[in-house]
């Protein structure tokens, strides 16, 4: 076998585990989130299928592949059958650039556990790959030819063009700390200095709350407002591309607290990582586990932003705020020579 | 074959199709999708060349930023579809042929008299890494940086001004802090 058919298979091998992980960690999401929900509002939550309601997410997944798929007569039907995917790819392909840990020995090779860790614009990946997530949803708005999906679909155009400007800013801390735009470089630079969260706080805030907002996850959620606009740019799909839809969401939440603990958290660091490195990923999914705790946390505790509330907040608050941060990183690095 | 070669006849491919579908398609919300495959084909095309900088740039700028408000906007106006068939304009046929032929002697100029043109650009391969780039911009480049950054601004505060002075019409009493 040559060496660069080795590689490609390689690749495809690794680009399946993730993408296998990442749905199952969408399924797993939704139980999470609705135990963890109904703890917090002194509920139960799903128990009666499986050990522990275990396999709810199996039978969740069963239910709607069976449901019938209706589309509207008025549709533009190719734009309604392109929307749900292209929702769904964005949030898979970000997982390719996020290390999941250093290299390990695996039939006669050495593997680097994580698709492309050293990409040198990683940082500049995962931003296209966000700018791009947002057609998915405007094109579901509007192919479904609905007052309310249209409404829904422009609505979440504008907040996730406003947010991923505080997003984009804070993203340049952690990459002046690292001196690099690698990701797999932004994890070493945390295991020579501290967690990025600690000398970066008011970054780490500012960059969580412009992913609520990007993954249009509770507060943020007007896209789907259900008080208002039914169910948002969804309102026309069912079945299996309302799945999609769904899918799209948790996996956007799964990849980009991947993300977030990368760049923060220490992404696949801990103790001994160094000496076993097969508990880079354990720690990488321990780290997501947290972040998506917080995020079930803050649904369950704030009410919904009023829209003009919103888009004030991000334009107003967490942009300026983000630059701040910038010169407030710029001027830490220079005083404490780091 | 080379995988670089390979790779790049699929993606001309893509992006002469890309390119068509938007001119041909009657419907602007799917020439805009049409266009914004094309801005991608691009920028795969750059990471052939050598630069990822420019590839991810062109993919969160004209792909993602600037092609969304196309759409909203399209969308805003509900101007989908070209109402009554085809638009006349007289003199656009002749202009047309006119124009396109003059591309096409020019490509042929490039093309056949001065192949230079095509020997230097291969050679840029170290060319393109955000640390290269950086460096270049902020030594060899400064000026027309600093210049640029000026207009842009410049282009930022006129739209904040002409959207202010709309909102506050004489005789409303409308609250500052819009």
């Amino acid at each position: 076998m040559s060496e660069t058919t080795g590689m490609i298979l390689e690749w495809s091998i690794k680009a399946a585990v993730v993408t296998v992980i990442c749905l199952i960690g969408f399924a797993y999401t939704t139980y999470y989130e609705r135990r963890f929900l109904a703890r917090i509002q002194v509920r139960i939550g799903p128990n009666r299928a499986g050990p522990w309601g275990l396999l709810q997410p199996v039978a969740d997944g069963v239910k709607l592949i069976f449901k019938e798929e209706l589309i509207p007569q008025k549709a533009y039907k190719f734009a309604f059958m392109l929307a749900p995917i292209l929702t769904m790819m964005p949030a898979i392909i970000v997982m390719g650039v996020v290390p999941w840990g250093t290299e390990v020995q695996m039939f006669g090779r050495t593997v680097e556990l994580g698709i492309s860790n050293d990409l040198n614009v990683g940082i500049l990946y995962i931003l296209s790959v966000t700018s791009i997530a947002v057609y998915g949803i405007v094109l579901a708005g509007w192919s479904s030819n609905n007052k309310y999906a249209m409404l829904g679909g422009l609505r979440s155009t504008a907040q996730m063009i406003s947010y991923e400007l505080a997003l984009g800013l804070s993203f340049l801390p952690p990459i002046m700390l690292a001196g690099s735009m690698s990701l797999a470089d932004i994890v070493r630079g945390q295991q020579d200095l501290a967690w990025y969260f600690i000398p970066l706080l008011p970054t780490a805030i500012v960059f969580f709350i412009a992913v609520l907002a990007e993954v249009n996850r509770s507060p943020f959620d007007m896209p789907e407002a259900e008080q208002e606009l039914v169910a948002g740019y969804h309102t026309e799909y069912s079945g299996m591309k309302f799945a999609l839809f769904f899918m799209g969401e948790y996996v956007k939440m799964f990849s980009m607290s991947a993300v977030f603990s990368t760049l923060f958290l220490g992404g696949f660091a801990g103790p001994w990582v160094d000496q076993l490195p097969w508990l880079g990923p354990i720690y990488l999914l321990l780290k997501i586990i947290f972040c998506l705790g917080l995020m079930i946390w803050i649904r369950a505790t704030l009410p919904r932003f009023r829209y003009d509330r919103l888009m004030g907040f991000g334009w107003k608050v967490l942009l300026p705020f983000a630059l701040i941060n910038i010169v407030l990183t710029a001027l830490i690095i220079t005083l404490f020579g780091l | 074959m080379d995988a670089n070669l390979i790779v790049f006849i699929i993606m001309a491919v893509v992006a002469v199709g890309s390119a068509l579908g938007m001119l041909l398609n009657r419907n602007a919300v799917y020439s805009a999708l049409f266009l914004i495959l094309n801005f991608a084909t691009m920028a795969v095309f750059y990471i052939i060349l050598g630069g990822p900088f420019i590839a991810m740039t062109q993919v969160t700028v004209y792909a993602g930023a600037i092609m969304v408000l196309f759409l909203f906007v399209i969308m805003l106006l509900g101007a989908e579809e070209l109402a009554g068939g085809r638009v006349k304009i007289d003199w656009q046929k002749p202009a047309a042929v006119v124009l396109g032929l003059l591309l096409m002697a020019e490509l042929f100029v490039v093309v056949f008299f001065r192949e230079t043109v095509f020997g230097e650009a291969a050679e840029l391969t170290e060319f393109g890494t955000p640390q290269q780039i950086g460096l270049t911009l902020f030594n060899d480049y400064l000026l027309p940086f600093e210049i640029t950054a000026f207009l842009l601004l410049a282009a930022m505060i006129g739209a904040i001004v002409i959207a202010r002075r709309v909102r506050q019409k004489p005789g409303k009493q409308e609250t500052e802090e819009r």
